[in-house]
């Protein structure tokens, strides 16, 4: 009966090959393999297509044919290639009772396609008529599509069954239940919201499989509101505490540690549950104490779940020993060789640092060590942690280390982001307006138009209203040496046009203010930039002509309003105005311009020079741009009228949601015809300009008792107060409307170094605490010397060390300003120090690895000497030797395997990809690793399999290793 | 919650991909393209996290295979890393030692057994035992199926000679 059995599995497969497909797919994915470009790939891609629509058209496709089609379809499609031709296919596959193709049909169609497109509506009926299926199987293969297809239309189509099935006897059938429940609740909360109930209920199941899953909708659940879920508290962490004491069944096991995805999870819950409840986080405290004390730190998944905890620890209502145990976990983290390990440490010590300060210290030198890493990803997380632990006694260090890094990358997304994270932090702690604006230079200049454009108006306001005090000797200063570096930078080619718009502002505001320069030379300069990005645009204009040729105007507005300002304060003052023939040239060429805009400040211009002193300084007065500008919001300027208007017999004025309700009830008539009136007026309101006041009362008087839109209003009312041009008013109006901004720059207490050093002890470095000291200074030359001492790695460090936490190449200072009162003395801090730098180094040595045992004695050997500092320095620098020798000595090792086992071809094509496992379970695969525990993998059993399978490969015509080495070789890493 | 699951080759060749968040097909390859420019191209000394567009990619190692799985910024890095290696212990129980041709040949199993683990972008189960019943259940049916055909059209042979 066996045999015979085995026979008819042989018949069954027929013509397949060992691998379930048959021949001509084989050869498909050869060629595949084979292509030695992404050119050759796609057109065999291309060719693959064309044969499938044509074999999809054939009629009566046996149904195991058409299941590889499917499966061919899917491969076309997963290779980026467009498969949408069979779609239908797949989804008549569905359809098929037998659960093989239903299976694969389910598995096409959720590759396939996206929630919203057209064909879901066709599966929507086999689901549902799946989910009633007797066999589970098929209600699984159901449920697994319903997770992926289901949108939130077709959400109650479903819902009843899905519902129904968090009760069925299969346990796999309950849990994908839960999980495409939760996925609707995703997708439309509203639908599922009656449901949520069922989460808790599922958390009780008695398959652990399926409270696992339950544990994904509650964490939801709980990250939108904790506090319906705080009578879950005791149950997740008697959970936990079950789960710890290994109460689950051995196969929820992973590396030794009992069930530590459901660990993460509820850890994470708890750290929600527990944020800011000091109740709830006391009965944490000691299964978070056990887990932290049982869990395994020599495996990624032991680390995971110790991480986990730190964050939970940190979440909770503070317990001094658990963050002592916190701290110790962190410290480990941070000495390991793993990347992985000093990423996760620099994270969790940026949770950790809002809670004890202190702690960052310990690990200053790590920190340092990861900012100056060459891995982008560490070095961006210790940003993270930098841009945490700011204050204003090393903002200067912080924001410059970023400015230098965010100018060094090129990746948008990430320069927006650091470029904001730098505003925000030169914003809060600035030390000095002129450091503040050297800043936002280097941000405009490097980000451009990454930044947000309110970084732009809080710069141009900081400019105009200086610090806020009555100084205005700091306040000429300061818009002076604006003035002063744009002039520098203005040369530059390939300005950012957001930077543009404040230099053409600021230099039309404040250029001549000072006297220093004259106006013909600002104009002059004024004119190059019009003209250098008005040229640099209309190159490309041909590509995009509307976008360019509206930049290009933009450059030119900025400029002519800029223009039109100097020379307002050239005649106010009394002197000619000589314009320079290139002005002359620009002004004359926006007169002639298609944009209205243009034209309009170039006659406007024309027309402020010509009048006399008096009016343009009524027109455009000196220094007014932070006056507040009143708004009468009532226009109770013009009551008068009205009253007038009242006497002689209009209707009064009856507010709009008054009216509305009225309008049924009496003289009806009459107020159809006055709101039909109204419409039409206001919509030609909005459109005019009317620049000179006499011309705007007679809008109001023709519409008589006409409510006037707020927004009108304000512009209406403006011109009164400024008597401008409606254009120029306007265009001030835009840059100042700052009023919702909330001034964060600037400290009070700025602007008198001398007090600074006089700090009370008892200040705490907390944010916008001041200490402008003198310190300040010694910072900004520490940095010099950073600079110029290169080749100096230790005491830059050091210095860096002592910028970044106020460390200890400053102790006098220091203990003096007591800008750290936790800390004991600055010389036993130094001390303290001195020997942790000692023990770091120690750590430091290259990781034990096979192929370099050559430098590592020296370096420990070298320990036992005199000067801390010294034996630091020359620690460092043999360790670092030692580590680009070792690196040296595996590039040149690895290549000599590769040689080895290259004339070994059994073994070459189909090496197993596992042996890394079994041999490196912390997770560290690394290359040489691979390397160096090939030769075991080889011998072992594994290949036993390889071959094996080589030589099926080989029966079925499939040859790679002989014809495409390439590819396969590489599984030897 | 995992946006989406890829496995490259050295050469930047796809091997699977598998998507939980709604991408264009577009959008697919530019991910693709993007993502495996900057992981194929870090040193094996680096650590394990890509930063991207906001997201974070963990990506591991096996030979000449790069198994990548996308999710959000908050969630726990080696964790998603255990995932990855939890999937491959499945595979490697599955197949019996796996190699990249099985998962060249057999990738619709690896989508499969990818299912079992990942749903809906979470886990939603955590024990390989209960996975890898479950799939054998499925597969069982299947052999049940060609067998039945097979004993059918030997039947039908007979009948008709």
């Amino acid at each position: 009966m066996e045999q015979l059995k085995t026979i008819g599995r042989e018949l069954a497969m027929g013509s397949q090959g060992g691998f379930g497909q048959s021949k001509e797919f084989l050869d498909l994915v050869k060629s595949i393999g084979e292509a030695r470009s992404k050119a050759e790939e796609d057109r065999i891609v291309l060719r693959e297509i064309e044969t499938l629509k044509r074999r999809l058209l054939e009629p009566d496709i046996p149904k195991r044919k058409m299941k590889e089609y499917i499966i061919r379809l899917l491969y076309v499609e997963m290779l980026g290639h467009d498969a949408s031709f069979g779609y239908i296919h797949a989804v008549k596959m569905t359809h098929d009772d037998a659960l093989p193709l239903k299976r694969t049909g389910y598995l096409a169609v959720t590759l396939f396609l996206s929630d919203d497109h057209d064909l879901i509506i066709l599966i929507v009926n086999t689901i549902q008529k799946d989910l009633r299926s007797d066999n589970y199987l098929v209600v699984c293969a159901a449920l697994n599509a319903v997770c992926k297809l289901i949108n939130d239309e077709t959400i109650p189509a479903v819902l009843p069954q899905v519902v129904e099935l968090l009760g069925h006897s299969k346990e796999a059938v309950r849990k994908k239940a839960v999980m495409a429940l939760h996925r609707f609740y995703q997708k439309s909360p509203g639908a599922v919201s009656h449901l949520v109930s069922n989460f808790r209920k599922r958390l009780c199941d008695n398959d652990p499989g399926v409270m696992g899953a339950s544990l994904c909708p509650l964490f939801d659940l709980v990250t939108i509101d904790a506090k319906s879920y705080k009578d879950l508290v005791s149950s997740f962490v008697s959970i936990l505490k079950q789960v710890a004491e290994r109460r689950l069944p051995k196969s929820y096991d992973y590396h030794q540690m009992p069930a530590p995805f459901i660990q993460v999870k509820l850890l994470k819950i708890l750290a929600l549950l527990g944020s800011g409840d000091k109740q709830a986080s006391e009965s944490m405290y000691t299964v978070l104490g056990d887990i932290i004390r049982k869990s395994d730190s020599s495996t990624n998944i032991g680390n995971a779940v110790l991480y986990e905890c730190i964050c939970c620890v940190a979440s909770i209502h503070p317990n001094p020993k658990l963050l002592e145990s916190a701290a110790d976990v962190i410290a480990k983290f941070l000495k390991s060789d793993s990347h992985n390990l000093k990423y996760m440490g620099i994270d969790a010590l940026g949770r950790l640092i809002k809670l004890s300060p202190q702690i960052a210290e310990q690990h200053q030198l790590a920190v340092i060590d990861c900012l100056e890493d060459p891995d982008d990803t560490l070095k961006r997380k210790t940003f993270e942690l930098l841009y945490k632990m700011t204050k204003s006694s090393n903002v200067e260090v912080i924001v410059d280390r970023m400015v230098d890094y965010m100018i060094s990358i090129s990746d948008d997304h990430y320069k927006t982001y650091i470029a904001s994270r730098c505003v925000e932090l030169a914003e809060q702690f600035a030390p000095s307006n002129h450091w503040f604006i050297q800043t936002m230079n280097k941000v405009f200049e490097h980000a451009g138009d990454l930044v947000n454009i309110k970084v732009a108006h809080n710069l141009m306001r900081l400019i105009a209203e200086g610090f806020g005090e009555d100084d205005d000797a700091t306040d000429s200063q300061l818009r002076s040496s604006a003035v002063e570096s744009y002039l520098r930078i203005i040369g530059e080619p390939k300005l950012p046009s957001m930077f543009l718009q404040v230099i053409c502002w600021v230099l039309g505001e404040y250029g001549t203010a000072d006297g220093k320069h004259s106006a013909s030379y600002i104009s002059g300069k004024l004119c190059d930039i019009a003209e250098a990005y008005s040229n640099d645009e209309t190159v490309k204009v041909f590509t995009k002509i509307q976008l360019f040729a509206n930049k290009a105007g933009k450059f030119k507005a900025y400029a002519i309003s800029a223009l039109m300002k100097i020379y307002a304060f050239e005649v106010a003052a009394g002197r000619k105005v000589d314009m320079l023939p290139e002005c002359q040239s620009f002004i004359e060429e926006l007169l002639a311009s298609h944009s209205t805009d243009l034209q309009q400040r170039a006659y406007e211009l024309q027309a402020v020079v010509g009048l006399d002193a008096q009016a343009v300084q009524a027109i455009l007065p000196r220094d007014t741009r932070c006056e507040e500008i009143e708004v009468d919001k009532d226009l109770s300027f013009l009551n008068g009228y009205v009253d007038q208007a009242i006497e002689k017999g209009a209707q009064p004025y009856i507010a709009e949601d008054e009216r509305n309700g009225m309008g049924n009830v009496s003289n009806l008539r009459s107020q159809d015809q006055h709101e039909s009136i109204q419409h039409g007026l206001r919509f030609e309101a909005y459109e005019l300009p009317k620049p000179p006041m006499q011309s705007k009362v007679d809008p109001v008087s023709s519409t008589d008792v006409v409510p006037v839109p707020e927004a009108l209003s304000y512009r209406e009312t403006h011109p009164i107060s400024s008597v401008g041009s409606t254009s120029e008013a306007g265009s001030s109006e835009l840059k100042l409307r700052l009023d919702g901004v909330q001034k964060k720059w600037g400290r009070p207490t700025y602007s008198t170094p001398t007090s600074s050093t006089t700090n009370s002890p008892s200040e705490k470095p907390a944010n916008g605490a001041s200490h402008v000291d003198s310190a300040t200074a010694s910072y900004s030359k520490s940095r010099d010397s950073q600079n110029t001492k290169k080749t100096e790695i230790d005491p830059e460090k050091q210095k860096l060390a002592a910028s970044l936490f106020g460390g200890s190449s400053q102790p006098e200072r220091r203990s003096s300003t007591g800008h750290k009162a936790s800390r004991s003395s600055g010389g036993a801090a130094d001390g303290s120090r001195g020997s942790k730098a000692v023990e770091k180094t120690i750590q430091q040595p290259p990781p034990p690895d096979l192929l370099d045992f050559s430098d590592e004695p020296t370096v420990t050997s070298a320990l036992p000497s005199v000067d801390p500092f010294k034996q630091l320095e020359g620690l460092l620098d043999s360790s670092m030797s030692s580590t680009t020798n070792h690196n040296a000595g595996t590039a040149t090792i690895a290549p000599d395997i590769m040689s080895l086992y290259g004339d070994s071809t059994a073994s070459q094509d189909s090496l197993d990809i596992f042996h890394g496992l079994s041999t490196e379970p912390t997770g560290a695969t690394s290359g040489e690793t691979t390397v160096t525990t090939l030769p075991q993998s080889v011998k072992g059993p594994n290949a036993k399999d390889a071959l094996e399978k080589d030589a099926l490969v080989r029966q079925m015509g499939v040859n790679p290793t002989s014809q495409n080495p390439n590819l396969f070789r590489d599984l030897l890493g | 919650m995992i946006h989406f699951v890829l496995l490259i080759s050295r050469q930047g060749k796809v091997r699977l991909t598998k998507w939980y968040s709604p991408y264009s097909q577009k959008e697919r390859s530019k991910v693709i393209r993007e993502l495996s420019s900057e992981i194929l191209s870090r040193g094996p000394k680096l650590c394990n996290f890509v930063e991207w567009r906001g997201f974070k990619v963990v990506y591991k190692r096996y030979a000449s295979l790069y198994f990548c799985i996308c999710n959000d910024q908050d969630d726990n890095e080696l964790e998603t890393l255990s995932i990855i290696h939890h999937y491959v212990e499945t595979l490697d129980r599955y197949f019996g030692s796996v190699c990249e041709l099985d998962l060249i040949f057999n990738f619709h199993k690896a989508y499969f057994i990818l299912d079992e683990i990942l749903l809906a972008g979470e886990m939603q189960e955590t024990s390989k035992r209960t996975t890898l019943r479950l799939i054998a259940a499925q597969e069982e049916l299947l052999e049940a199926a060609k067998e039945e055909a097979s004993s059918l059209s030997s039947i039908i042979a007979q009948a008709t000679k």
